[in-house]
């Protein structure tokens, strides 16, 4: 038994281990962080659910049709898809190293998505005003929670991207940074998608008869 | 060094980002046409195609945005996705079929409506 343990140290081979691939640290935030993001989808997908079977019980109130301004939607969705090729601009200049670049095109970006925000509380407040709140019937409060939900995604994003500018500031392109700006890129192409599907589901289909 | 390249691709190059726009702002601005221009007489034809619209619309934002693809974290991302889309269609189509089933079938009988068929041209 202790033969082998008193063996000559040259009989015994040479221990070596390969690492077949880089190893990035960060891969686990950035899985982790997409892992959140489908679970947020999850929560989209029981909103949307909802949409679907109460999005025609009018109870007698208001339409789709008599109520979306399908040309403001429009100026929506052109401001989100905006906002998600402008950071994919930011995105670029941060493997570039550029600093200014990349604080110059996240301003833009949360600028865009600051105005989609104003537009659909303008929207909110215009359809409330005319009696048409959440309260009137079960399309409109599965419209208010779904919309709305998503809005707050945009206005939590738009809380973390100023967020982010400050440290950008302070902190500069550093690799914590980096990895908190990959996820935000992440957090907001996700929005844009959820927006797709949104202005597909409930503002075009709720219009056709 | 083959490690910073790689990582480069797969956070997107300008030409990735500006592909994705362009076919983005199509498969947008389709949609909008096809329903304010009433391009089509039946509802439920211009309702098919625009979930068809959307569906590559998502696709195309997961490729070029969200640079989505086979190799990213080995497979993981891609995996939790596919599962994530079963999900999502069996929450979406179960919810809407069981709903619709409901509605049609139990709705209270009015008037002496049978269960199965209720008469539409007696509700209030």
């Amino acid at each position: 038994m202790f033969d082998t343990l008193d063996a000559p140290a040259t009989h015994v081979p040479e221990r070596r281990f390969y690492i077949p691939v880089e190893h990035h640290p960060e891969n686990g935030t950035l899985l982790g962080f997409w892992l959140y993001l489908m679970s947020d989808c999850l929560v989209f997908a029981c909103l949307f659910a909802m949409y679907g079977v109460l999005g025609r019980s009018y109870a007698g109130g208001p339409t789709g049709a008599e109520l979306f301004d399908l040309p403001l939607v429009a100026v929506n969705t052109s401001l989100l898809l905006l906002s998600s090729i402008t950071y994919g601009f930011a995105m670029l200049e941060m493997q570039k190293n550029r600093l200014r670049g990349t604080l110059g095109w996240l301003v833009i970006t949360g600028a865009l998505g600051a105005g989609f925000i104003g537009i659909e509380l303008h929207e909110f407040a215009h359809l409330i005003q005319e009696g048409a709140g959440p309260q009137r019937s079960a399309f409109l409060s599965s419209f208010f929670t779904l919309v709305g939900t998503h809005g707050l995604h945009v206005t939590f994003g738009l809380v973390w991207l100023a967020t982010l500018l400050v440290q950008l500031i302070r902190r500069g392109l550093i690799e914590a940074n980096r990895r908190r700006l990959m996820c935000l890129s992440m957090f907001w192409h996700f929005l844009d998608v959820v927006w797709i599907g949104v202005f597909t589901f409930v503002y075009l289909m709720g219009v056709l008869p | 060094m083959t490690g910073h390249v790689a990582a480069a691709e797969a956070h997107g190059s300008l030409k990735g980002y500006v592909t994705g726009f362009v076919l983005s702002v199509v498969l947008t601005a389709i949609p909008f046409w096809l329903v304010t221009a009433k391009v089509f007489d039946r509802p439920g034809v211009t309702a098919a195609i625009l979930l068809g619209f959307a569906a590559v619309q998502i696709v195309v934002h997961m490729v070029y945005f969200l640079h989505m693809n086979a190799k990213s974290e080995g497979g993981w991302s891609l995996l939790a996705l596919i599962f994530t889309t079963v999900l999502v269609i069996i929450a979406l189509s179960g919810s809407l079929w069981v709903m619709y089933h409901l509605n049609t079938n139990m709705m209270p009988p009015m008037h002496g409506g049978t269960m199965g068929q209720p008469d539409m041209r007696h509700m209030p």
